[in-house]
């Protein structure tokens, strides 16, 4: 994994064209597609398909963030998304009589403020080791704030945890209605989306790939490759904690399942499958998870399997994915039009 | 130890009368001040001896775990896969065959022939890509999760003890002293959790001495300090990692009958046991059988006495040792520093 990998395709400073004539037309049908979605789309699709994939997008997102420009795999981005939400239940109205009550506009920055601390505090815990140390222990991290929502009824309510909790109806828009909700997830995601990309290519983005490809080198010239990496932690937790917000929102409950292990694990093999290596990877293997989870039962059904081995499908695929393209689908997806190039080029008889 | 008191006198004061007042509350008969604030000198003793033999339960678990990683490099997240479906065969088997301790052998060879086709077939074609190998041994320990809860169902189910083995032994431990007649009352407890501790420590003293004293642990020692060099030097690697990957998962395998003896077998107790032993080797130093010992009774101790005194925050315990180890030790109470 070098720099050079992970240079945007757009990156190009020497190229004198304005900013949007520099973005791919393949981009730009994307962002029309997606925009006008709602015309063509039913609620369902809207809310439950793309909103949900948006969500775990994002989550994965602040997974990819740390793991392919970082190098540190945590598994602690679900936790982090679900003390966000946990605060927007705790601290604002909801159905349980622990809630606070208090109105969004401290809310929501509480919300972030808080994940971030936590997210620093076990980033700090977790960046004094490396590689396959770090999933152990954000792992057990991750199990710790499982087991601790579910045993303290006094702040986190237990076992039950949280329900109604909606958003704030603001300008007049309910915003759990399907497309004010598909907008908002969607207009989150690409702000957090265009906010990776940004800071993969600011000094600190450039820095914090210099200590994962050679941490030893970085110290050498003077940085301080500890505190760039709680850095990243703190950062990352800004998409997870926009994620987990969202979550608690489209669910209007949140309860000690919605962190479990296997959400932990499922935000791992949505990012992976995606691939690690790209901001758009997450969202892609969010795509594919929710598709699979949707339309599991149907699928499943055809092939005359009951509709609960539904995990089973994505464990083989998931198996599959890191056995024979380690760096999820996206890598497929350059693998075959680097062939392709190549035998253009081969037919055209010209140089690669 | 003479060269720890010297070099480290205050500590060695402050350890010598923790020991002292340890053995204090657990020989003598407590003095009803004590029990007014503490409750019965039966609570405390049946939360410490249950934590001890929850620690042996977790050092069966522990100890295949850091064996295969300190060898081999692999954190074998399908761990607790192992440890279940060691647990279901071994159920079907004690069943079928109305024998608890029948289940034993045939558990150990069939979840170790498990563990060598994994080694085998998927984590030997990776060989030094660690993060390649998680991600795998997680994608298998889906497929596994799934595949038991199709077979075995959602319900929950536990193994009873032989006749031998029910009912309580009797400790020389004192409970109770009647004050009026001077009658010792002593403490008793379930007969199949002392055998098993025993049980446990004998195969740990077993694997210390076959690590320690004889041909295939020299191997095994200087794979996990330098696995290249030991390769170099003609031994045949790929099949010590066999052997090793074999044993530990055979003994993850038991390790499930003995869970689904002292408490029950369902969904959701594979990760349960995979993080229970994640949380172990940290403590007690990854690739280090002492370590894992170490660290299983701390974590087991300290899980049963903040369920018994403190229940909510008892998963916070663990928790916080964890941390306090990893902010003073990172690698762990007994591992060594690579």
């Amino acid at each position: 994994m070098s720099v050079a990998d992970h240079a945007p395709p757009f990156a190009n400073r020497t190229d004198k064209r304005m900013w949007f004539e520099r973005i791919p037309a393949v981009w730009w049908a994307v962002a029309a597609v997606l925009l006008l979605l709602p015309i063509v789309a039913n609620s369902f699709w809207l809310f439950q398909v793309m909103g949900w994939t948006f969500i775990l997008g994002m989550i994965g997102l602040s997974l990819m963030f740390l793991a392919g420009y970082g190098g540190m795999v945590s598994l602690l981005q679900m936790s982090i998304a679900g003390m966000a939400g946990y605060m927007v239940a705790i601290l604002g109205p909801s159905g349980a009589a622990v809630s606070l009550g208090l109105p969004w506009w401290i809310v929501l920055p509480a919300a972030f403020v808080i994940a971030a601390i936590f997210a620093t505090l076990s980033g700090a815990l977790a960046v004094r080791t490396d590689g396959i140390y770090t999933i152990m222990i954000t792992l057990a991290i991750a199990a710790a704030f499982f087991y601790f929502t579910r045993q303290n009824y006094s702040i986190f309510n237990g076992y039950s945890g949280f329900n109604l909790v909606l958003p704030p109806k603001l300008f007049g828009v309910n915003w759990r209605d399907p497309v004010p909700f598909y907008y908002l997830s969607l207009a989150c995601a690409a702000l957090c989306y265009g906010a990776v990309v940004y800071i993969a290519r600011s000094p600190f983005g450039l820095a914090l790939q210099g200590v994962r490809d050679n941490p030893r080198r970085m110290a050498a010239l003077g940085f301080n490759v500890t505190a760039h990496r709680v850095a990243a932690y703190a950062l990352a937790s800004i998409f997870a904690s926009t994620g987990g917000i969202l979550l608690v929102w489209q669910n209007a409950q949140i309860a000690p399942g919605t962190i479990g292990i296997s959400a932990a694990i499922d935000v791992l093999v949505v990012a992976v499958v995606g691939g690690l290596r790209r901001p758009l990877g997450p969202f892609i293997g969010a795509f594919i998870y929710v598709l699979l989870q949707v339309f599991s039962a149907d699928t499943l059904g055809f092939f005359g399997f009951s509709a609960d081995r539904f995990k089973l499908i994505i464990g083989i695929g998931f198996l599959a994915v890191v056995l024979f393209s380690p760096d999820g689908v996206l890598a497929l997806w350059d693998r075959w039009r680097a062939r392709t190039a190549a035998r253009k080029a081969a037919e055209t008889g010209g140089g690669p | 130890m003479d060269k720890f008191i010297a070099r480290y006198p205050f500590w060695s004061l402050i350890i010598v009368l923790l020991v002292a007042v340890f053995l204090w509350l657990v020989l003598a008969s407590w003095p009803p001040e004590l029990v007014a604030s503490w409750g019965r000198k039966q609570i405390f003793l049946n939360g410490l001896i249950g934590g001890i033999t929850l620690g042996a339960l977790y050092f069966l678990v522990a100890a295949g775990f850091t064996l295969i990683f300190g060898l081999m490099r692999v954190v074998n997240l399908a761990h607790g896969s192992l440890f279940l479906i060691g647990g279901y065969v071994g159920y079907e088997i004690a069943v079928a065959s109305d024998s608890w301790l029948l289940a034993f052998p045939i558990v150990f060879v069939v979840v170790a022939i498990i563990g060598l086709l994994m080694q085998h077939f998927i984590f030997s074609k990776m060989e030094g890509e660690e993060l390649r190998q998680t991600l795998v041994s997680i994608g298998l320990s889906i497929v596994f999760a799934d595949l038991m809860l199709w077979w075995w169902g959602g319900q929950s189910y536990s193994i009873l003890a032989p006749q031998f083995l029910q009912g309580p032994v009797q400790l020389p431990i004192v409970n109770t002293v009647n004050e009026a007649t001077g009658a010792v009352t002593w403490l008793r407890y379930p007969a199949v959790r002392i055998w098993i501790l025993a049980a446990a420590i004998v195969i740990g003293v077993a694997m210390w001495l076959v690590l320690n004293r004889t041909a295939l642990g020299m191997l095994i020692r200087a794979g996990v300090d330098d696995r290249e060099m030991l390769a170099a030097s003609g031994v045949r690697v790929q099949l010590l990692f066999l052997i090793v990957f074999g044993f530990g998962a055979g003994l993850a395998g038991i390790a499930g009958i003995v869970g689904a003896t002292f408490q029950s077998l369902s969904p959701g107790e594979d990760t349960r046991f995979l993080l229970s032993s994640l949380v172990v080797v940290i403590v007690g130093g990854m690739g280090s059988i002492v370590g894992a010992a170490l660290g299983a009774l701390i974590i087991g101790v300290a899980e049963q006495m903040g369920f018994l005194y403190a229940p909510t925050y008892s998963v916070v315990f663990t928790f916080l040792i964890m941390a306090a180890v990893l902010a003073f030790r990172p690698q762990g109470l007994l591992g060594t520093r690579r």
